[in-house]
């Protein structure tokens, strides 16, 4: 019986990404029944100017925004972890549980109100960093505790300075979990909707943003297809990521 | 002059005191150990030494110069840890060049001495072999030519053999000997195994408390301790409370739980005062009517026996409630729980202490 509802969980939980995939190759404009085998609409997406210039936005965005958070979330969850500092755990924890259009709305406030800023990729790459630093911290700090103290100790003993500590010992071994850290803030970053929507503004589009103002319209096979690779793209990223910091991603903090 | 001098070290965290006013000297060449159970400070006092802690008052001086505000990677002081701290992501080979690198030596000289070295340790076939491909003992050789490899003024090994196994453990202390021999290197070593610092040490210091105990050759601070933790703590002995009954310059005379003993002088000793009567087991024989000629002598009932395959440890209860321990070798009589015997110990040895 509890397998009969775990099957229906799962079912529930892929079917509708299943169906995404296998209509993106469907030689119909209909979303209602198989035709027959296509890659027309992915001939289609790649002459959609709007649509490619809205993925180079994303990619942009992403990366920038995942640089910066792997920087400060770096050295954020080394702190944390060294020197015990819990409440800048707290800090930089509390944006990773709030609720996404409480960060949108206030970060928008914040811009035209306080900064008396232009809405544009500015704007939303910092709301990126802003929600991502947390993410990166985690792993990174998850890393740092999985590593002997006595490390540290052994290399200032044997003549090591506190920066070549860090340089030949901390980083080497912690660079799984960074890149794990850079690849979370990436895949976040490329599919995230809420927070961008709000501080994005008129003329700036990214994926996700163009994906919904086309389905205002219909869901047309070109969306499938085009969210059939933003998928491929973060399972691709979220895989690559478990395998270098597998404690980190496995809740193991 | 000393090699190190520690001067009234005193450390303390909140209101527990690791080491309280500690001092000692430590010469150069000399194979130092320090000794106690666990939380007696040992530990402190070689970070303190390392440079991961700072003495809350008094002085650490290496060559007679004061290391206070020296960080522990300009002290001329190596460590070989407890879990050997190997780096992880490093061969053996750049495990023990670490320290050559961080010193900024020629490549090649780097490359010949660790060649070396990796010799010295049997373990040139796992140069580039991960620590975590390494067996215990050969982890345990690479953290030792690590620590070697820059010729400290003091290597610093903390309970570094405790993790082996038996075997190994003994193999390593000979090895240890001969390297601290063949090399001069004046070695720190901790551990709370008794028979472990008598076996390596030249002197031993014995801490309990965060306080000195007692500092001296292995075989005084075994044959001659100057208190009854440092009887108790190092080897077995057999204690028994004792009064005073005279003290001359030749002997006393001990009434011990109905028994007469009499024992080696002790200037210090007055008549009528209390303490301990203790005689190691290796002291105790154990018979029949033979022992009569021994000065102290008395009849008791073997309570427990030991067998040891070498040797048996036989426990004797005397009447009066005293109770003697004895070390016989397997080579003769054995004797059986329940059985009438004998025990004795000539008039030299045993030792009184104060309560």
């Amino acid at each position: 019986m509890h397998r009969l509802w775990a099957a229906s969980v799962f079912l529930f939980l892929y079917l509708p990404l299943v169906v995404v995939v296998v209509y993106s190759f469907n030689d119909s404009r209909l979303n209602a029944e198989w035709v027959g085998f296509t890659l027309g609409w992915y001939r289609e997406l790649l002459r959609d100017g709007d649509m490619l210039k809205a993925a180079g936005n994303s990619l942009a965005v992403a990366f920038i925004s995942s640089l910066i958070s792997t920087l400060l979330g770096t050295m954020a969850g080394i702190a944390i972890q060294r020197y015990r500092l819990r409440f800048l755990n707290f800090l930089v924890m509390a944006p990773v549980a709030m609720p996404e259009i409480l960060v949108g709305v206030s970060l928008l406030l914040f811009y035209i109100q306080l900064m008396d800023m232009s809405l544009g990729m500015l704007t939303v790459v910092l709301a990126h960093v802003a929600f991502s630093v947390g993410f990166v911290a985690v792993v990174v700090r998850v890393s740092v505790a999985s590593l002997d103290e006595r490390l540290f100790e052994a290399a200032r003993d044997l003549g090591a300075s506190p920066f070549e500590v860090f340089r030949r010992i901390t980083f080497p071994l912690i660079l799984p979990g960074i890149i794990a850290g850079f690849l979370m803030a990436f895949t976040l970053s490329i599919d995230d909707f809420v927070i961008t929507f709000f501080t994005a503004g008129v003329g700036f589009q990214t994926l996700p943003l163009r994906i919904y103002s086309m389905i205002k319209i219909s869901v047309t096979p070109e969306v499938n297809a085009v969210s059939t690779l933003l998928m491929m793209l973060t399972l691709f990223l979220t895989l690559v990521a478990m395998r270098l910091a597998p404690d980190a991603l496995k809740g193991k903090a | 002059m000393a090699l190190l001098e520690i001067r009234n070290a005193t450390r303390r965290f909140g209101r527990f005191a690791a080491l309280e006013d500690v001092s000692l000297t430590i010469e150069s060449g000399e194979f130092f150990t320090l000794l106690g159970p666990s939380g007696c400070g040992k530990t402190t006092l070689l970070r303190m030494i390392a440079g991961f802690e700072k003495p809350d008052a008094g002085q650490i001086l290496l060559d007679g110069r004061d290391l206070a505000g020296i960080p522990p990677e300009k002290r001329p002081v190596h460590t070989v840890f407890q879990s050997y701290a190997l780096f992880p992501h490093m061969t053996a080979f750049d495990n023990i060049a670490f320290p050559l690198k961080m010193g900024k030596r020629p490549e090649r000289e780097i490359r010949e001495r660790v060649s070396r070295a990796l010799g010295d340790v049997h373990l040139l076939d796992k140069a580039d072999a991960y620590p975590k491909d390494l067996s215990g003992g050969e982890q345990q050789r690479v953290a030792l030519a690590r620590g070697l490899i820059n010729r400290p003024r003091l290597l610093l090994l903390d309970e570094c053999l405790a993790a082996l196994d038996a075997k190994l453990r003994v193999e390593m202390q000979i090895e240890l000997i001969d390297l601290q021999k063949e090399l001069g290197i004046t070695f720190v070593f901790v551990t709370h195994a008794q028979d472990e610092a008598l076996a390596l040490s030249h002197r031993i210091a014995i801490l309990n408390h965060g306080r000195v105990e007692q500092v001296g050759e292995p075989s005084s601070v075994y044959g001659f301790p100057k208190n009854r933790f440092v009887a108790d703590f190092i080897g077995h002995i057999s204690q028994v409370e004792a009064c005073v009954k005279e003290s001359t310059h030749t002997h006393l005379r001990l009434e011990a739980q109905g028994l007469e003993i009499i024992a080696p002088p002790l200037k210090s000793a007055a008549a009528g005062e209390k303490g301990i009567f203790a005689i190691r087991p290796e002291q105790v024989r154990i018979g029949h009517d033979e022992l009569s000629e021994l000065r102290n002598h008395f009849a008791g009932t073997v309570v427990s026996v030991l067998y040891r395959g070498d040797v048996s440890e036989y426990k004797v209860g005397l009447e009066g409630g005293a109770s003697i321990e004895a070390l016989l070798p397997n080579t003769g009589r054995a004797f059986c729980v329940n059985d009438k015997v004998c025990v004795g110990w000539r008039h030299d040895v045993g030792m009184y202490l104060h309560e």
